[in-house]
């Protein structure tokens, strides 16, 4: 490792070349602020385009300030990060910006949340001394995502996401000077645009600038409608994340609590949509079998890979983007819609009562979650199968809101018979975790043997695109994993070229899985919050006494009471779609 | 082959074509066809000539006869007198408004005579579509000697030698940039010439291009053999369609040639160049958003380190240089390094264009030796102030740099010095100011122009600008505070000391130098609410003097928004509410009644 020796507030240390002074500062102890910067270290995702300059400091030689976020530190470098000329230029920077800015802290989304506020007020701005017109647009609310650009601070995070993180290219930098702002191309809505709704701008927001649609408001109008029963269901990723809105370490399972608390707001039943992750298995398993065993006996009207097709804003991507592959991913619903269509058909009918009077809330880490239960096919008579979909953030505002001191609760457990799940419905919740689930059953399926070992760490891992060869007695099976969409895009322009060499793939929208969904506890660009979810996620599942789909007895109750078997024509109805071309909707009004 | 004995150059740049010199040409050449003289007489549309106070221009050679404010209409006089007869047309020549006598030959003009023309050599002499008229002026012989006799080194030792510095603004030593860009290794190299030029006024850059554009070519290809480029670009905005055309055709001629393309003078160097255009965005002249713009992205700059010359034009090293450097070198070349550094100063060698333009009596393009005084600029090439009014200011460098008041008139322009006097030597713009012009207002105008061209990039000059500008704005209302004038210091500091590129880290320049040089005036919009170059309209009250007023109705009827009132033959007066300050009153009023204050 080439070292390079240099000076920072009268500290002399060594770091490796190529570190960038803010880096650099850290490893001595000081903490310069910055705000455009991000990085989620390790994960190959970095935001650095030196574009709010309230990180600048003085390196000596150099006529005016530079960004540490940006200035690579060299041999012998002296570097100041608090004289007087730093601190004012620093101060009035971040005066400027919020000259800029609408004063609604005390109702704005973010609060207590925000970079901008936080930095306010670590720097102690008391007044705003430049005051002048403020740059305002259009507000823009789509399914999932509301767009309030006044609260742009053109740190370009969300651009740095949708573009080269995501491939998405639905936000750019638009304008110039004062009026430049992220926005879709000609300022078009987000719902004309080729959004996904993966909700990864919201994540890495700073502002309040972009955040989700909130439906707090909507669930708490149909808990005290006395006419409604009101069904809960709980995404795997929620209780890796929940308890960090409340304060507890990051990775803290909350299962138990967060069951307990949806009971106290009131919700008549507390479901797991990890139930319908196991039950997704059955279908996407057996798909997946099926079509290997017919491949392989030479019917050519057979396409592989095979992809999941959980994660709607990667269904969304390829109905964007690759709409000419729409036969490749399976057509298994995502355990959401599953979870919802059973409810309103096998639960309703077991409770004797009308759909339309039972009302399904989802609590997802994920706001395309919010679009996907809006969509026409996932609708019987307009009456959708989950109602509302609200991300893990909505749901601990909801239980602040109740007055509920979530972390003295005591543990729940989920009701039945749609709360019942095995550790492979859990691992849905991070990258790997539904290949593993899926590979956990469709080996026994496929040998008829118990598999040998149940956990699959070739699988495992934070690698954007990671693959692995699982032999099945003999029949090597190639997996192929890719999490945030620009890696997916990888792995579809190879399966559209016939370059692939997969079988079957595993895509997840969101860096990390649905542990860093667009819904999930803001992580302020720390990978390590991501990583202890992710851990979370598999110690749940070596906690549960059944880890393998197919031993659920709940899912195989509601085979033998009411689907039949896999692929059944009920299952086809109930538990399968069909996808859409989108590559022409783009719209420019 | 007939034998041409007269060339009547007509000057075909953008500014002389906006007054018809195309007609002008027309009609000299239709004259000289009726008169049987075409196998004579020549008429050649060339490159500018920079006097443009005084265009259209024709230049008769070989007597060096140069005609000003030629009309169509004049083609036949001059064809009839001069060509035929070889009289000079004296009605058509300039008057010198000193000595009140005709000046015939240009050379003799106070215009020209303290001028040197190096970048500008051919401009006005050759037919720019024409590459055997840049041949024949030693055209291409510096990339031939480059090639068959020099190393790329020993070309970049000549370059260095010469004390070459970039002419877009920067001033950074060109023949060291070419030797960084030739010291990285890579597949695949660029030279870029950059000509976005964006200063309003300037036009350097343009006129270069429209007269003599192989120059420019030429220097490129010998850039490609140093840094071991294959390809060229030149990025040109839009807005320039001649100096489009011109290119284009001088990159065909090129080829054609052989100049241009594989194993160029069967020495094995391969060289081609392409263009690019620009929408006219101010900041795409900083080279790295001119990058991103031609790599087809929005045109807006990134953190320098990494330079172009490392990480360029499709992360490729990529050497760019501006119009003006490139046109320097071929001479620099031919006539060898020393010649080029015995003129300028000692660190910044050369001649320099300056667009020449304000209140001075000889707008135009002039270039001169570095080193030359701001007073011999003005006062004598530019013929001194409009009109008699009193000198107040001379703004260099663009809407980037300072406003240099008659303190520094007796300071040699150079890079150095104008850089420590508040200002910048830029691309070259030159305005001289006059003291009807207020200093606030004119430091407002520079702001409205870098907050529109301003990309949005980064928070400074995003949002400070905007702010400064609102302050100067709030100033010339007569609303400013005392507080306000620390604040635009303060701003105006912490601007150039944290902003992300050359246009932020310049914008506050015409504040700052204003602010030092004109102090009083600031203070004065402050504290005494009072323009004293009478610009500022919201500082400005008329009334009527109720002694002098004999109430004839003239100046009521005459107001556009009603607002004076008064009975006939009864004193008349102002409502300052309504008043929009046109000053129509004032002057329809015969007797002096309306007074401004």
């Amino acid at each position: 490792m080439e070292t390079v020796k240099f000076t920072i507030d009268k500290k002399t240390i060594e770091v490796e070349k190529g570190t960038t002074v803010l880096n650099a500062a850290k490893k001595a102890g000081i903490d310069i602020p910055s705000l455009c910067y991000f990085s989620l270290d390790g994960m190959k995702i970095e935001n650095k385009p030196g574009g709010c300059r309230v990180c600048v400091v003085e390196v000596e030689g150099r006529r005016n300030l530079a960004p540490a976020c940006a200035t690579e530190v060299t041999d012998g470098m002296v570097v100041r990060t608090n004289s007087m000329r730093v601190l004012n230029a620093r101060r009035t920077v971040l005066e400027l910006i919020l000259s800029d800015h609408p004063f609604d802290c005390l109702v704005c989304a973010k609060s207590g949340n925000c970079e901008l506020q936080s930095l306010a007020h670590r720097m102690g701005v008391r007044e705003i001394p430049y005051q002048g017109a403020q740059s305002t647009y259009r507000k823009d609310t789509s399914p999932s995502i509301i767009r309030d650009v006044d609260k742009c601070i053109m740190c370009r995070r969300c651009e740095m996401m949708c573009n080269d993180v995501q491939t998405v290219g639905a936000l750019s930098a638009i304008n110039r000077g004062f009026m430049a702002v992220v926005a879709p191309a000609f300022e078009m809505n987000l719902e004309k645009s080729p959004c996904t709704y993966c909700g990864q701008c919201v994540a890495v927001c700073p502002t309040g600038a972009l955040t989700e649609v909130d439906h707090t408001r909507d669930v708490i109008s149909a808990l005290a409608d006395p006419t409604k029963t009101v069904i809960v269901q709980t995404a795997p990723a929620v209780r890796a994340a929940l308890g960090e809105e409340f304060g507890l370490e990051p990775g803290t399972l909350v299962t138990g609590k967060m069951v307990t608390a949806l009971r106290e707001l009131g919700f008549d039943y507390v479901f797991d949509t990890d139930f319908a992750a196991d039950l997704t298995i059955m279908e996407e398993g057996t798909e997946l079998l099926d079509r290997l065993s017919r491949y392989l006996n030479g019917d050519k009207s057979i396409k592989l890979p095979i992809l999941t097709s959980c994660c709607p804003a990667w269904v969304n991507f390829f109905e964007h983007n690759f709409p000419e592959l729409k036969d490749v991913p399976s057509t298994a619903r995502s355990p959401q819609q599953m979870f919802g269509s059973i409810a309103k058909s096998y639960f309703a009918k077991k409770l004797g009562i009308d759909r339309k009077d039972l009302v399904v809330v989802s609590i997802m880490p994920c706001l395309a979650k919010k679009y996907e239960c809006q969509r026409d096919e996932f609708k019987v008579d307009g009456n959708p199968d989950v109602d509302f979909s609200i991300s893990t953030r909505e749901l601990a505002n909801l239980i602040k809101l109740a007055n509920i001191d979530f972390n003295s609760l005591p543990d729940g457990d989920f009701d039945h018979p749609l709360g019942e799940s095995t550790g492979a419905g859990v691992i849905f919740g991070t990258t790997g975790g539904v290949i593993e689930a899926a590979v956990r059953t469709a080996y026994e399926l496929h040998t008829k043997k118990p598999l040998p070992k149940i956990t699959f760490e070739e699988l495992r891992g934070l690698e954007g695109l990671r693959s692995a060869t699982i032999d099945f007695d003999g029949l090597k099976l190639n997996i192929g994993i890719a999490h945030g969409l620009g890696n997916a895009r990888k792995l579809l322009e190879d399966v559209r070229d016939g370059k692939s060499q997969f079988h079957a793939i595993e895509i997840m929208a969101c860096p990390g899985g649905c542990i860093g969904g667009g819904g999930q506890p803001l992580h302020h660009g720390d990978a390590s919050i991501l990583r202890a979810r992710q851990k979370a996620i598999y110690q749940e599942d070596a906690n549960k006494p059944i880890r393998k789909s197919h031993e659920n007895p709940y899912i195989i109750k509601l085979y033998e009471e009411f689907l039949g078997k896999p692929l059944s024509e009920k299952s086809h109805h109930l538990l399968h779609t069909h996808y859409f071309d989108k590559s022409t909707q783009i719209i420019v009004e | 082959m007939t034998q041409i004995k007269m060339h009547l150059l007509v000057c075909g740049g953008t500014g002389c074509r906006s007054s018809h010199s195309e007609l002008v040409a027309k009609a000299l050449n239709e004259s000289l066809a009726n008169h049987g003289l075409d196998a004579e007489a020549k008429v050649v549309s060339t490159g500018c000539f920079g006097f443009c106070e005084k265009g259209p221009i024709v230049k008769v050679v070989p007597d060096n006869t140069f005609y000003v404010q030629v009309n169509p209409d004049d083609a036949e006089e001059i064809v009839k007198e001069h060509v035929l007869k070889g009289r000079k047309v004296q009605r058509l020549l300039y008057l010198d408004p000193e000595k009140e006598k005709t000046v015939s030959d240009d050379r003799h003009m106070t215009f020209y005579k303290k001028q040197i023309r190096i970048a500008l050599r051919n401009c006005g002499f050759i037919d720019p579509e024409n590459i055997d008229e840049y041949i024949a002026r030693d055209g291409y012989s510096a990339l031939a000697k480059c090639l068959t006799e020099f190393t790329p080194q020993q070309v970049i030792d000549i370059i260095k030698k010469s004390g070459l510095r970039g002419r877009g603004g920067g001033g950074f030593p060109t023949g060291l940039k070419w030797e960084i860009t030739s010291r990285v290794q890579a597949d695949q190299k660029y030279v870029i010439c950059n000509a976005d030029e964006g200063d309003p006024g300037a036009f350097m850059d343009r006129s270069i291009l429209e007269g003599d554009p192989h120059s420019v070519i030429e220097a490129m290809a010998i850039n490609g053999y140093c840094t071991g480029a294959s390809k060229g670009l030149v990025y040109i905005r839009a807005e320039y369609p001649l100096a489009i055309k011109r290119l284009q055709i001088a990159i065909d001629q090129a080829r054609k040639y052989g100049l241009l393309g594989e194993n160029i003078f069967g020495t094995g160097f391969n060289f081609d160049i392409e263009l690019r255009y620009g929408a006219g965005a101010f900041v795409c002249g900083e080279e790295t958003a001119l990058i991103h713009s031609m790599e087809g992205k929005r045109g807006e700059p990134t953190f320098k380190p990494p330079f172009p010359s490392e990480h360029g034009y499709l992360g490729k090293p990529s050497n760019v240089n501006n119009v003006e450097t490139y046109a320097n070198v071929p001479v620099i070349i031919l006539k060898g390094p020393e010649w080029f550094a015995s003129i300028g100063t000692e660190k910044s060698k050369g001649t320099k264009v300056f667009a020449l333009a304000g209140k001075v009596n000889n707008v135009g393009l002039i270039e001169v030796p570095m080193g030359i005084t701001l007073r011999e600029v003005i006062f004598e090439i530019g013929g001194g102030i409009k009109g008699g009014k009193e000198f107040k200011a001379v703004q260099t460098g663009g809407p980037s740099g300072g406003c240099l008041t008659a303190r520094h008139l007796d300071t040699p322009i150079d890079y150095d010095n104008l850089l420590a006097a508040g200002s910048m030597m830029g691309s070259g713009g030159m305005i001289v100011m006059d003291e009807d012009d207020c200093m606030v207002s004119i430091a407002k105008f520079y702001l409205e122009f870098t907050v529109e061209e301003s990309c949005g990039k980064c928070s400074p000059c995003r949002i400070g600008n905007k702010r400064l500008h609102e302050i100067l704005e709030k100033i010339c209302k007569g609303e400013g505070t005392m507080e306000d004038l620390e604040k635009l210091k303060n701003l105006s500091q912490v601007i150039k000391d944290t902003s992300l590129c050359g246009l932020g880290q310049t914008s506050p320049n015409p504040v700052l130098s204003t602010l030092e040089n004109f102090w009083d005036e600031y203070v004065e919009h402050v504290v005494d609410k009072k323009c004293r170059a009478g610009v500022c309209k919201s500082l400005m009250k008329y009334t009527i003097d109720q002694e002098a007023c004999v109430g004839c109705t003239a100046c009521a009827r005459a107001c556009p928004v009603n607002a004076i009132s008064g009975e006939r033959k009864q004193p008349h007066t102002i409502n300052q509410s309504i008043c929009i300050k046109c000053g129509a009153c004032m002057e329809k009023c015969k007797f002096n009644a309306v007074l401004l204050q």
